[in-house]
């Protein structure tokens, strides 16, 4: 043979039962023995008890575990971190990040409140940049801008929604511009409001668009007016903008915002802008 | 117009409403012709999706001709269509990557917060089934408004009656996607738990991809006939010991591919069901993972475990050790229907797919209550309800799944499962 007599796939295999403990297989009672199982097998329908004893035990262990694990996270909550923890959390300094520092789970930002989101659009870059760099588009897609006017290249009057029915006029004027990249405004002397925003835009890896950052921070005046301001403004800045940035994303790349009204009355305000046109070309039965 | 309204906690009426208009540029108004109860409508029905408000219509497999359409749909007025339960703008990431149960555009921005900070990402929009979704008023009407109507709705041959592609909107795509995403390839078994609608096209699609066995799993049966009649083999879990039962047909090495077709609302007494079962009772927020569970553990090394049962919550001793040590693969979702429904329409054509035989009872959508009442607590005989806005109250007629077209039903009788006789019940 030329096979490599070390293989031992090669090697004879053992066979089971080994024929020396094999008394029985000779016998004649064994087939009958052998039958009297199947049979018994096939039956196979015996009383679930055994199992359902097995279950609840093992229920009982579980509900146990789970509240074992239950004290130990309350005891954790209530004394925090153990001493030598803290320690080693005091030694070994952490390494700063590659986050951007609005995520950081402690940020401060003196008496500005501030939101910062980013939303990646299948557009190109130059288009959206367009689209934001005239502002009277910012009603279009931010739920709290009513109005947006040119005052002069470059400044812009924006009328505010407040609670209570109130609104706000805040006079805009970008302080930094650099075409197809980024826009930055800062609020005048004379607005109610003392508001700064910056959006940066650049494109996606991999072809899928444009990443666009916008920051908007607001600082809320003194006086009652100002509480209310913060209320509205430092309650939820971050679900406000990101709700913007969604609807941005809407209109840039489906042409509409969604909605699940179903009257035209009831659209609302960013329903309202396409009403016209489309009572003026509906196609009907 | 009438549609069918949710009041409640397993209170659902018809109720009045005013008709949809054209809001959006893309648009358009179907009127309905017929629209299906969904196995997952009956989530809504027990109360145990989050978000779905008194005054919501339900709904979201319907089709029917369209009357209105906005400046920028592509639909034309007369045309007839099927409409995805999907709501897909077709233009974002999501969309062009076929993705459609992701779209990004297609939930109103203020509806997403919820699934935002429950799933970490927000859903997508989908029809009549909650506000995490959106809150788009369902089809279990006799309008309906439709966004983005230049990429959803398909446009279906006038020779094909609306039964037979009715289901493209979502369980036949859905069970199709189920049996796609568990990846059958010749001599595999493929097991489905849940022998519903969803359950059943799975089991049926499964069959057409060439799967050497079906296995279907459930405790009703007439379902479990209907899963037969279809090519599967079966098993009643109250009957039959799964784990063991799988291993001895697969001959000890399990299924190659598991599908959980019954979701959040399993049933049984086995798999720490009953603990899940008494979270969700008192509004834990949990899902029930029985089948899950039982799923994962039934699965061989290796396999492929799909879900397109309905969760929606949170749930504990999720099986990390099987999943892990056996190198499973799972994967999950919303169906991505307008990837499949034109593959789909051509088999349903050239009669590759039955889309019928699971229809037990269409009746009028104003005894569309009487539907749900009978669809939840009467399984076994209300096996798929299609609903005609058209008919007038208390018309119903037998669908083929009908007990009482039982003849009609394919099984011979020495086919019912040998070992049934042989329960001990002492």
């Amino acid at each position: 043979m030329d096979q490599d007599r070390s293989d031992w796939l090669h090697q004879p295999r053992p066979t089971w039962p080994p024929e020396s403990r094999d008394p029985i297989s000779s016998d004649p009672g064994f087939s009958a023995v052998n039958r009297r199982i199947d049979e018994h097998l096939s039956q196979g329908r015996v009383s679930r008890l055994t199992d359902q004893l097995t279950e609840h035990k093992a229920v009982a262990a579980a509900t146990v575990l789970g509240l074992g694990a239950l004290a130990g996270l309350a005891a954790y909550s209530l004394m925090g971190p153990s001493q030598p923890q803290v320690q080693r959390h005091a030694e070994i300094p952490r390494l700063p990040d590659d986050a951007p520092g609005r995520t950081a789970k402690q940020a401060r930002f003196g008496d500005y409140a501030v939101a910062g989101r980013s939303v990646t659009i299948d557009r190109p870059r130059q288009a959206i940049f367009e689209f934001w760099r005239d502002f009277r588009n910012l009603s279009k897609f931010m739920e709290n801008i009513e109005d947006v006017r040119e005052v002069s290249p470059g400044v812009t009057a924006w009328t505010i929604r407040a609670p209570l029915g109130m609104t706000m006029q805040v006079t805009s004027r970008i302080v930094n511009e650099k075409p197809g990249e980024q826009i930055a405004w800062r609020s005048t002397e004379d607005s109610q409001i003392e508001t700064e925003g910056k959006v940066s835009f650049r494109d996606a890896p991999g072809g899928r668009g444009t990443i666009v950052e916008a920051h908007v921070a607001y600082r809320p005046p003194m006086g009652a007016l100002g509480q209310m301001v913060a209320k509205v403004f430092s309650a939820e800045p971050s679900i406000q903008s990101r709700r913007d940035l969604k609807r941005l994303k809407m209109l840039l790349e489906t042409g509409e915002i969604a909605t699940n009204k179903n009257q035209r009355g009831e659209g609302g305000k960013f329903q309202k802008a396409v009403e016209r046109d489309i009572q003026n070309n509906i196609a009907a039965v | 117009m009438r549609a069918l309204t949710y009041h409640g906690k397993h209170d659902v009426r018809v109720d009045t409403h005013p008709d949809p208009q054209i809001v959006n540029p893309r648009d358009a108004i179907i009127e309905i012709t017929s629209t299906a109860i969904c196995g997952s409508d009956l989530h809504l029905y027990d109360g145990v999706i989050p978000a779905v408000l008194k005054g919501d219509i339900l709904g979201h497999e319907f089709m029917g001709r369209v009357v209105e359409v906005g400046p920028s749909s592509t639909l034309q007025v007369g045309q007839r269509v099927i409409v995805p339960f999907t709501i897909s703008c077709g233009q974002c990431f999501h969309c062009r990557n076929q993705e459609f149960s992701h779209c990004d555009n297609s939930n109103p921005a203020e509806k997403q917060d919820m699934s935002e900070s429950l799933y970490g990402h927000p859903m997508s929009g989908l029809f009549g089934y909650s506000h995490m979704t959106g809150g788009y008023p369902g089809g279990q009407a006799e309008y309906v408004r439709v966004p983005f109507s230049d990429v959803g709705p398909l446009v279906v041959p006038d020779h094909l009656e609306d039964e037979k592609v009715l289901f493209l909107t979502d369980i036949l795509s859905t069970g199709w996607m189920a049996a796609d995403q568990a990846t059958v390839e010749p001599g595999d078994t493929i097991v489905v738990w849940g022998a519903g609608p969803v359950g059943l096209f799975a089991a049926q699609s499964a069959v057409v991809m060439g799967a050497e066995q079906v296995i279907s799993i459930d405790h009703h049966p007439h379902r479990l006939e209907l899963a037969r009649q279809i090519g599967a083999k079966v098993i009643d879990y109250t009957q039959t010991n799964v784990l063991e039962a799988l291993l001895e047909m697969t001959g000890g090495q399990g299924p190659d591919a598991v599908i959980d077709a019954v979701g959040m609302e399993s049933h049984g007494f086995e798999n720490f069901n009953p603990i899940d079962t008494l979270k969700q009772k008192v509004g834990m927020g949990a899902d029930r993972i029985g089948v899950l569970r039982q799923a994962i553990l039934a699965v061989r090394k290796g396999g492929r475990v799909s879900v397109p049962g309905v969760y929606g919550g949170f749930s504990d001793k999720f099986p990390t050790g099987a999943l892990m040590e056996k190198g499973l693969t799972l994967r999950t979702g919303q169906t991505h229907v307008q990837r499949y429904y034109r593959d789909l329409l051509k088999r349903i054509e050239e009669g590759q797919i039955d889309t019928t035989f699971l229809i037990s009872h269409t009746m009028s959508l104003e005894d569309a209550a009487q539907g749900y009442k009978n669809f939840a607590y009467n399984q076994n005989e209300w096996t798929k309800v299609v609903l005609k806005p058209k008919w007038a109250k208390g018309r119903q007629e037998a669908g083929r799944a009908n007990i009482a077209n039982r003849a009609g039903l394919s099984s011979a009788p020495g086919s019912v499962p040998a070992g049934s006789g042989a329960v001990v019940d002492a």
